[in-house]
């Protein structure tokens, strides 16, 4: 499967050219929606490993991509200066966890470094999705989509309600991440091309791992278990471990995305966890075709690109909303599989002796 | 005598008030081809799942290769060496005919996510093996040139033949085949027969459920039938023939 490379390499030329092309036009202001829209693009792949290849829908996600976010904002904003002499925080510090900057106003403050946030998130979503995941996996169908959406909903309740998440306001003045020397995730106007790469290259690399196991023991395993169940167990498949696991993987992709897009955007407010948010990637990964690692990212990048631009106005949540109505009545199988299929289907008829 | 490869003993199974397998015991012999006859709501299938694992039973032993495995999971009881055939064609939609096949070999092959993910030559090496493996399955089966259509788009004989190709990846001691002629023509169960004889000769035990009773007379060895979930006659092709039992049973359901 060399050709495998070639799809990665397509799709990095794409990056660079939608890059050139947006300086050409004179809009590198377009490159931090194209940003977002790449982060939020990881969840919807995210979401394409769990119901595409798994089939098990989550209507979840925007609870562990809030948790992601809001763990990695917590961690670099909260003030520890005032306990600098505790033997805990002097031990942080000492090990370098801690970093010392100022605020918007000037003020010393003395936090986590946001590596530990962003792995701290990682871990706290891992954690989470196992122990969800074993009980409500065992759930088939819309008893699974209820029992997923009670978990956002209560991801929900809770970041409205704690002050520690500062309630209807969400966190701000998240500080930048910086990965390595030079490379650092901010909105900063200056670094805009950088970030912009940064994220297509969290991107690439993740589908470039999700192509890989399409075609692999795992990989079909897990399509096994959404193309008949009972037949996967019976071939020796544990489907119950293959399940969690692709929920987990799942979870934790999506909560590096919520975790770096809080760093890129400079904090996270409540609405990122709200139920409307798992709709609409539900919606982009119907739209993109369930099943496709390249129908979900273009869906992604197109609606979401759109979205952040404001073009669909007060009606954006009942935009993806519409769409996922649409696309479960006129094309189940999404927009971008509608064409080529009827295509297929007039060259390789099969006859059916049944 | 060697020990039977399976040995059923007491084995029951209620669906609310209906005891669809009522206290059955039999034993199928190394490298025979036993087959399980009844009418229709007999039990015959309920029987395969409660082997299979694919349902629990409420009393009773299953001893395979001299193992209990009745409260095994599905998937271990599969790795132990029983594969089966459902009654209704359970292929894997979406993929191909080699992939089907290829997901029969999951329990002989090792890699996990993180390997397949980050492309590990260990992984390649063994997707290479195994597509090579599924593939000479495919061919001693004669459907090689189906292998990369997509499996619930064949015709419903290729169907069955695609699942035992499936069944026989898991490199299984024990096949259980629910039906495996139904639906099929008469040259087509012809092929069907012939086949399982093959399978068999390879040294894989054959439990088989089916109602072309010229096949069943033909291939099998040991024949058992069920009744109410009840089992009410087992022995010779020839022997069932004549069983006054059976043939009351089989007339009955004729004259319904
Ligand atoms: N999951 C289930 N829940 C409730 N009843 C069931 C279930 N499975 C089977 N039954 C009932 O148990 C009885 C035996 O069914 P089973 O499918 O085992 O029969 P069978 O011998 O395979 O019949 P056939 O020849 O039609 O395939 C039937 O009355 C059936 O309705
Ligand atoms: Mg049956």
């Amino acid at each position: 499967m060399r050709n495998i490379y070639l799809k990665i390499l397509a799709l990095t030329i794409t990056v660079v050219g939608i890059d050139l092309v947006t300086n050409a036009m004179d809009k590198t202001y377009y490159l931090t929606q194209l940003t977002m829209s790449l982060y939020y693009a990881m969840v919807v792949l995210a979401l394409v490993l769990l119901m595409g290849y798994a089939g098990q829908i989550s209507l979840g996600h925007a609870g562990f991509f809030a948790i992601g976010g809001y763990t990695t904002a917590v961690m670099s904003t909260i003030n520890l200066l005032p306990y600098k002499d505790k033997p805990l925080i002097n031990t942080l510090d000492k090990l370098r966890l801690l970093v010392l900057r100022e605020d918007l106003y000037g003020d010393q403050i003395l936090s986590f470094n946001p590596w530990v946030g962003v792995l701290l998130s990682l871990l706290i979503v891992a954690i989470v999705a196992y122990i969800i995941g074993i009980p409500v996996l065992k759930l088939k169908g819309h008893y699974l989509a209820m029992a997923t959406l009670g978990f956002g909903i209560i991801v929900y309740r809770i970041v409205l309600g704690t002050a520690l998440f500062g309630e209807a306001d969400g966190i701000s003045d998240v500080p930048a991440f910086k990965i390595l020397p030079g490379l650092s995730i901010n909105g900063e106007m200056d670094t805009k091309r950088m970030n912009y790469y940064i994220a297509a290259f969290f991107v690439v690399v993740l589908v470039y791992l999700l192509l890989n196991l399409i075609n692999s023991r795992p990989g079909r395993a897990l399509r096994a278990i959404h193309g008949a169940e009972e037949a996967a167990e019976a071939s020796g498949i544990d489907t119950a471990k293959y399940k969690l696991k692709a929920f987990v993987i799942s979870a934790v992709i999506t909560a590096l995305a919520g975790a770096l897009l809080t760093h890129f955007n400079g904090g996270i407010g409540p609405s990122e966890a709200s139920v409307m948010k798992s709709v609409r990637y539900v919606a982009i990964v119907a739209a993109g075709g369930m099943t496709s690692v390249w129908g979900g990212l273009s869906m992604a990048m197109i609606l979401n690109f759109l979205s952040l631009r404001g073009y669909f106005g007060s009606y954006d949540d009942a935009v993806f909303g519409a769409v996922l109505i649409l696309i479960m009545l006129f094309a189940p199988e999404g927009l971008l599989s509608l064409k080529i299929r009827t295509g297929i289907k007039k060259k390789t008829k099969q006859p059916h002796n049944i | 005598m060697a020990e039977p490869l399976l040995k059923v003993e007491g084995l029951s199974k209620s669906f609310g008030g209906l005891e669809a397998v009522k206290d059955v015991s039999f034993e199928v012999p190394r490298g025979s081809i036993k087959a399980l006859i009844g009418p229709n709501g007999a039990g015959k299938t309920t029987l395969f799942n409660l082997i299979s694992g694919n349902i629990r039973p409420d009393r009773g032993t299953v001893l395979f290769d001299g193992k209990e495995i009745q409260k095994l999971k599905t998937h271990r009881i599969a790795s132990c060496g029983i594969a089966r055939t459902f009654q209704h064609i359970q292929l894997f939609a979406g993929m191909t005919v080699l992939e089907n096949v290829m997901v029969g070999l999951h329990t002989h092959l090792h890699a996990g996510f993180f390997s397949a993910m980050m492309r590990l030559p260990s992984s390649r090496k063994e997707e290479k093996k195994a597509k090579e493996e599924a593939m000479s399955i495919l061919e001693s089966l004669d459907i090689a040139e189906l292998a990369y259509k997509e499996a619930t788009s064949l015709a419903y004989g290729q169907q069955r033949i695609v699942e035992l190709a499936r069944a026989l990846a898991q490199r299984p001691k024990l096949l259980l085949l629910d039906e495996p002629a139904a639906g099929l023509n008469i040259r087509e169960t012809a092929e069907m027969g012939r086949l399982i004889e093959r399978i068999r000769e390879s040294g894989i035990t054959v439990f088989i459920v089916e109602h072309d009773m010229s096949l069943v007379m033909k291939i099998s060895d040991e024949i058992m039938v069920l009744s109410y979930g009840e089992k009410i006659a087992e022995g010779r092709p020839l022997e069932i023939q004549k069983d006054p039992e059976v043939i009351k049973v089989y007339l009955g359901e004729e004259e319904v």
